[in-house]
Order: structure tokens, then sequence, then C-alpha cells
């Protein structure tokens, strides 16, 4: 295969136009996601087959209104476009245009023209143009735009074979402008400008001058030249003003005579939908029931799924055990890998079935309208429509949540949104949440249908976007930051959702965090269990201190395999560590074990539970492992006799990990989306100290 | 007095009379809110904030601070 040819395509367009639907029919599932270099966005790419011997590298590019970038997403579409070094740079680009909002559309277009790369036009979704009473001339749009189009329809796969077809003979494609807009800017001022880049296309040139952007592929000189050019900022705004107006212009002009729609067939069911769902008070009851269905999906479906994993861990741990001869090994197998790989399994269901109903809001339009709803509420509390998003997001997982801040255009919105984002309950909290419910709140119905234990986890749920809100509208007055306000967003058709475009999404999305997390809860639970089953002197005399100790005392085999087990894992590296915190927790109602479970779940939440399944079934008789939740269950508080996970303890578990700011991913994600260290610094000590204080607060008032 | 696209009712229309870069964004431009364009306001949030407007054939979303900056003629 490796004298293949590769051709490299870009595709781009508005958002909402079937972008995606298009890439996912050129791809099917030979995708890949990676990151920009230094970025966090993501860059999805994938391969298309044009024939035998050539191959179409196609790269996604994030949705953008304008070549113009007003956030990081758009920032890349402008630096893939202009550097010609850059490995995604495209031979050739497709511009994704949607029917019904073509004028708008072709803006990017014509913007896109004039970068002389060869550019295909593809108008989507033409499979509605009967019935919106939509008449297009081809061949004449195609001469005035001096373009090839391929009409498509990417959900019904229309049009893709032609597309595949006009993308392997892109080298005849027309690279010619639509008409000389510099000139009727200033014609002077674009002379000038030529001549000081001859080497790049003139409107390649205008963007380097009209962005705030290092280009890092500019040479020294070049770089002198674009600064004295971006000195004169008055004359840049009112030519960008005047371009835009002009391209309006010609794509009117281009419009008139080629496309027209027959006002007669256009229906308002987008303005009924809107009146509706946007509605003073229904608008509100009907997000609420929505929200309501969505955690009733994370909470009672995902526990089926979730409880089969769980046991089938558990019985594959025990089967390990029988099946391979005892020794170092199998206990690396059954005690380290195995419990830990089970750690990232069980959020498989609760992932997927979160991110199924922000696709298909997202999918609907409707989300949008939720933007539209919020946006006056949010800002109260210092943010906006758009953090709305971000926050339901949340609780999936914080890392995509504060990359999905990124289009929030207010700057101290944007961060203050990034701050709190945390506090919303992950669903790395929940293993935690739903182990620690099980243990001290019983199994109850209250008021006829209610169970308790939802109930309960309901309240986290609430307890997390009060803290949430509670620290926005503190950051809002303390934080003194100006910015300008960015708010445009586009309230797009309702669309039915692509059941294609979701499942690959939801695909996507949960394995990039089973392999992005998953990696560091399995290596953390592998030297978890190698700090517990090893330790110093002590820890390698356990059987001959423990059988010393015991000589009188009638004891039999199992009772002393027992005793040995515990002091070794009380002398172990780990249970050196858990003990050298001890004082600091024990005002919180914890002892040395939870310790452990504590220092590792500062690398990730859901470590808790692994941890103390791993640190149990070192300290439990290994021949009945048991789940997780009978072996924490039995652990008993040798000074009180009582349950170990008791009620106040339980408590002041539930709002440390509530509150703490536990997650080295997210930190690193802050670090990265503010470009400082003050604020993960901030967040990882502010929300410590809530979540100690809390603690310590209930386990003293309950005990 | 000056009539901007914040001062329309509900479902009323105008023309767009003038928008200033230096307070309007470039992109509100790009998405079709040019001048002499007919503009129609659709719907308000339930706070009276943001817009829901009709322009160009786009349907957008804006703020009644950037609204307040939009100058319209019937």
């Amino acid at each position: 295969m490796s004298d293949d040819k590769v051709v490299k395509v870009a595709l781009i367009g508005n958002p909402n136009t079937g972008k995606t639907s298009l890439f996912n029919q050129l791809t099917g599932l030979k995708q890949k996601v990676g990151n920009y270099p230094g970025i966090t966005v993501e860059k999805k790419q994938g391969i298309c087959k044009l024939s035998n011997t050539i191959r179409a590298e196609v790269t996604d590019l994030p949705g953008t209104y304008s070549i113009n970038p007003t956030s990081l997403d758009e920032t890349l579409v402008l630096d893939t476009l202009l550097n010609e070094k850059n490995d995604s740079f495209p031979d050739v680009i497709i511009v994704v245009v949607e029917i019904e909002n073509i004028k708008r559309n072709l803006l990017l277009f014509t913007q896109i023209k004039d970068l002389k790369i060869p550019t295909i036009l593809v108008i989507n979704m033409i499979d509605q143009m009967k019935r919106k009473g939509i008449n297009i001339d081809v061949k004449q749009l195609e001469e005035k735009l001096n373009t090839k189009i391929v009409l498509a329809s990417a959900r019904k796969n229309i049009g893709v074979e032609e597309l595949k077809e006009v993308i392997l003979n892109y080298k005849k494609l027309d690279t010619s402008s639509i008409a000389k807009i510099t000139d009727r800017i200033d014609e002077d001022y674009f002379i000038r400008l030529k001549n000081a880049f001859p080497e790049f296309p003139l409107y390649k040139s205008w963007l380097l001058i009209t962005q705030n952007n290092e280009f890092d592929f500019l040479t020294n000189e070049q770089r002198k030249l674009v600064l004295t050019f971006r000195e004169d900022l008055g004359c840049i705004k009112k030519y960008q003003h005047k371009e835009t107006i002009l391209r309006y212009q010609i794509i009117n002009d281009v419009l008139k005579e080629s496309f027209n729609v027959d006002k007669s067939k256009a229906t308002d069911l987008r303005g009924i939908l809107d009146r509706i769902l946007t509605h003073k008070i229904f608008g509100y009851v009907i997000f609420a029931l929505i929200l309501l269905f969505i955690f009733q999906g994370i909470f009672d479906w995902a526990t089926y799924p979730m409880d089969l994993i769980d046991g089938a861990f558990a019985s594959l741990s025990s089967w390990v055990k029988t099946v391979l001869p005892p020794g170092t090994f199998t206990n690396l197998i059954a005690e380290g890998i195995v419990p830990g790989i089970g750690g990232v399994v069980i959020f498989i269901p609760q992932i997927a079935i979160l991110f199924t109903f922000i696709s298909i809001l997202e999918e609907t339009g409707y989300m949008s309208r939720v933007v539209f709803l919020m946006d006056k509420i949010m800002r109260k509390f210092g943010m906006s429509g758009k953090s709305v998003i971000p926050l339901i997001s949340g609780t999936a997982c914080a890392i995509p949540a504060i990359m999905a801040s990124r289009n929030i255009g207010n700057w101290k919105e944007r961060l203050i949104t990034i701050l709190v984002i945390p506090f919303t309950t992950c669903s790395a909290r929940l293993p935690v949440y739903a182990i620690l419910i099980a243990l001290i709140i019983p199994n109850q119905t209250v008021l006829g249908i209610l169970n308790l234990q939802g109930l309960t986890m309901m309240a986290l749920y609430l307890l997390g976007f009060t803290a949430a809100i509670f620290s926005a509208i503190l950051l809002n007055k303390v934080l003194k930051i100006e910015g300008k306000t960015l708010f445009i967003i586009e309230m797009p058709n309702y669309k039915i959702p692509s059941l294609k475009n979701i499942i690959y999404e939801v695909i996507q999305k949960t394995k990039a965090f089973v392999f992005g997390a998953g990696k560091i809860i399995l290596a953390i639970s592998i030297v978890l269990w190698f700090l517990a089953s090893n330790g110093p002197s002590k820890f390698k005399n356990a059987e001959e201190t423990i059988t010393a100790k015991i000589e009188n005392t009638q004891l039999s085999k199992r009772e002393l395999q027992k005793k040995v087990a515990s002091y070794k894992l009380q002398h172990s590296y780990i249970g050196y560590m858990g003990k050298s915190i001890e004082p600091v927790i024990k005002p919180m109602g914890y002892d040395w074990k939870i310790g452990i479970a504590l220092i590792s779940s500062f690398a990730a939440r859901e470590v808790f539970v692994g941890a103390l399944a791993t640190i149990y079934n070192v300290d439990n008789d290994s021949e009945n492992a048991g789940t997780i939740k009978q072996r924490m269950s039995a652990e008993v508080n040798p000074k009180t006799g009582e349950k170990r996970f008791n009620f106040p303890t339980g408590i002041s578990l539930l709002l440390f990990y509530a509150f703490a700011m536990q997650c080295v991913g997210t930190l690193a994600i802050v670090k990265r989306e503010t470009n400082s260290w003050r604020w993960p610094i901030l967040q990882l000590v502010g929300m410590g100290i809530l979540a100690y204080v809390s603690a310590v607060l209930a386990f003293n008032i309950l005990n | 007095m000056f009539k901007t696209i914040a001062n329309l009712r509900i479902g009323e229309k105008a023309f767009i009379e003038k928008l200033c870069l230096d307070n309007i964004p470039l992109k509100l431009l790009e998405m079709g809110c040019l001048p002499g364009i007919e503009v129609q306001l659709i719907q308000t949030a339930p706070l009276n904030d943001p817009l829901y407007i009709k322009v160009n054939g786009s349907h957008l979303a804006i703020r009644r601070e950037t609204a307040e900056k939009i100058t319209v003629v019937k």
C-alpha cells in the first residue's frame, strides 16, 4: 500500500450544515481523533478510498461562519489553510453549504476561494429542496462561482460518489477568484500589500495582517512587515467592514439569477416549535423535564449494565486465582490488573448514555434554544447561556466540558465557567457516590414511588450545581476583568437527529474517555497493588512475628492467615503512607485505609473504589473475594466495633468527594486553557479547603 | 430619537440603518447583519434578553446590549 497516492482534503463549513454527516459518509469508521500539536482541539481525520491506488486523507475542520476567527477552534481553521508547512495543509478544500442558509454559507466559500487552493462546493440537504420550494440552476451557479458544485444529501448518501470523483480530478479545478474584491475596497492599499508579500496570494496576505495571531511559519522579515501593516488598525477595521458588505453584494447578484425560493411552500414548523420551546414558562418546564430524563438514564438505566460489569470482574478475579498457579504473577493479575480494568469498564454505560443525550440535543438544534433561554439567568452568576452546555457536559467529565467552554466569547464568563465546572458531579464521582450510598442509605421507598438512595444521589447532584453557582457568584464579585461581549448564536432549524452521527459521536467520546482516563486508572491500580503487597523488613517477617505472638492461643489456620494478611497490609509501603496522613484525616472520620484511597484518588476520583477494592482484597481472605460492596460493608472499626462505613463517615466522605478537586487531568486542562498555573492552583486550594471543612463539620455534628 | 433593534416589538420588521465596527463585532456582519437589510424581531427570551432576530435569512440570538447599538428605520 506504500506506493498509494494520498490526496489531502479539508472539510470546512458553517456549523449545522451536515459537514459531520458528510465526513462520516466519506470515511466510515476509518476515523481517528488526535490533538493538534500544542493545543487540545480535537483533530478529526479519516481515510477515504477514491480509487484502487488513490486515497484521500480527510480532515474535518471545526465548524466556522467565517475565516476571521473569534475562537480557538476557528483560529485552527485559519492556521490549517494558511500554513503550507502544516501536515494537514489541503490539496483540495470541500466547502459544505446548506441549501436553506445558502447566502450566509457562501460568504465563507467566497473567502476560501480567494486563497487560491482548489475548492469544491458541496450543496447539502438537497433532499429538502422540493419540500421547501427551492430551485437551483447549478450550471449557472458553477460558472458564476468558478467552481465545481456537487449536490448532496449526506444523510441519505446522495452525491457522495460523485464527490469522490471530483476529488480525484481536483487538479482540473479553477482556482481563480470570483471577483476582484480588493480592487473595490481600496486599490492602492492592496497594491502596496501585494508588493510587500509577492510570494503569497493577496487574500492570504490580507488575512495575515487582519488577525492578531502569531503565524510561526513567517520569516522574521515577513513578520516585521505584518506588524507594520497591523499598526493601521482603523484602516483594517474599515476595510474588513467593506469587504463583508461587498462579498454579500456579490453573493446576492449570483443568487438572484441562479437560485430561487417559492415562498408559498414554506411551512412555519420552526416558528411553532420555537414558541413552545422558548416559552416563558413551558420553555423552562420542558428543559427541566429533559434534564430529569437524562439523569434518570444515568442513574437508573445505567445501573443494570454496571452491576453486571461489577459482578463479572469480581468472578473473573476469583476465576483467575483458581486457574493459574498461586504466585506473584497470579496476584498481580487477579488483584491488580483485573480490578483495575474493571474500574474503567464500569464507566462505559453512564458515559455512553450521557453522550447519547447530549448529541441528540445538539443534533436536533435544541441546544441553541437552551442557550437562548438560560443566557440572562446565567449572566447573573457571571456566566453565559453558552455555559449551560459545558456545565451539563461536566456531569460526564470535566475535561471535555472545559474544552467545550471555548466558544464563550467573553473571557471573564469563560474563566468563571472553567473554574466552577469541576463542582458539577462528573461520572468519576458516581462510583464513589454509588458505593457509599449503597452502604449508608437504606434501600427504601418513600412517598410511594421515590427511592431513598436515588433521592440522595439527586441531592448530591444538586449540591454540586449549587456549589458551582455560589462560587460563580463569588468569583463574579471578586474577579475584576473587563471584556468585550461576543454573544451571537445561530438558532438552527430543527432537525431529526441522524442515528449514524449519534452512534459515531458516542463511540468516539467513550473511546476517548476510556483510553484517556483508563490508562491512568489502570496504572494506578497496578502501582497500588505493588505498594500494598510489598514493604520494608517488618512486612517480610510478618509470618514469624504473628506466629510468635499467638503461640499460646488456639487459632485455626484460616484465622492465622487473616491475621498475617492484615499485619502485612499495615506494614506495607502503602500502609505507612496511609498512616502518615491519618492525623490529618482523622477529624473527618477516616482511618489509614481510607487515607490510602484518598491519596490515590488525587490522580482521579474513580480510583477510590478500585483502591479500596485492592486494599480489602489484599486484606481479606482471598478465597471469597466477593464484590467490592460486600468487602467494604464487612469492614469494622476496631475501636468501636461499629461498621467502618457508618452514617457519619459516609456523609463526610460524600461531602469530601463532592467538593474536593481530585483530578490531575482537569488541573492540566485548566492550566492549558487559561495559560496560567494561577487558576488550577486556585481550584485545588479553594475546593480543597471547602471539602475538608465541610467533611469535618459533617462528621462531628453527626457523630 | 434613534430606534434600534432593541426597540422593536415582537414580529416587527425594520431596515438596518447603521452599525459601527468599533462596537459591533465583525462576526455579526458576517452573519448577515448589514446596512440596508431587513431585520425582524422574532422573540425575546423570558427576561427580555437575549433577542431572537431574523436577518438576511439567518436566525440569530444576540444580547440586548448589542441590539441597542444597531439603529433601524422603518
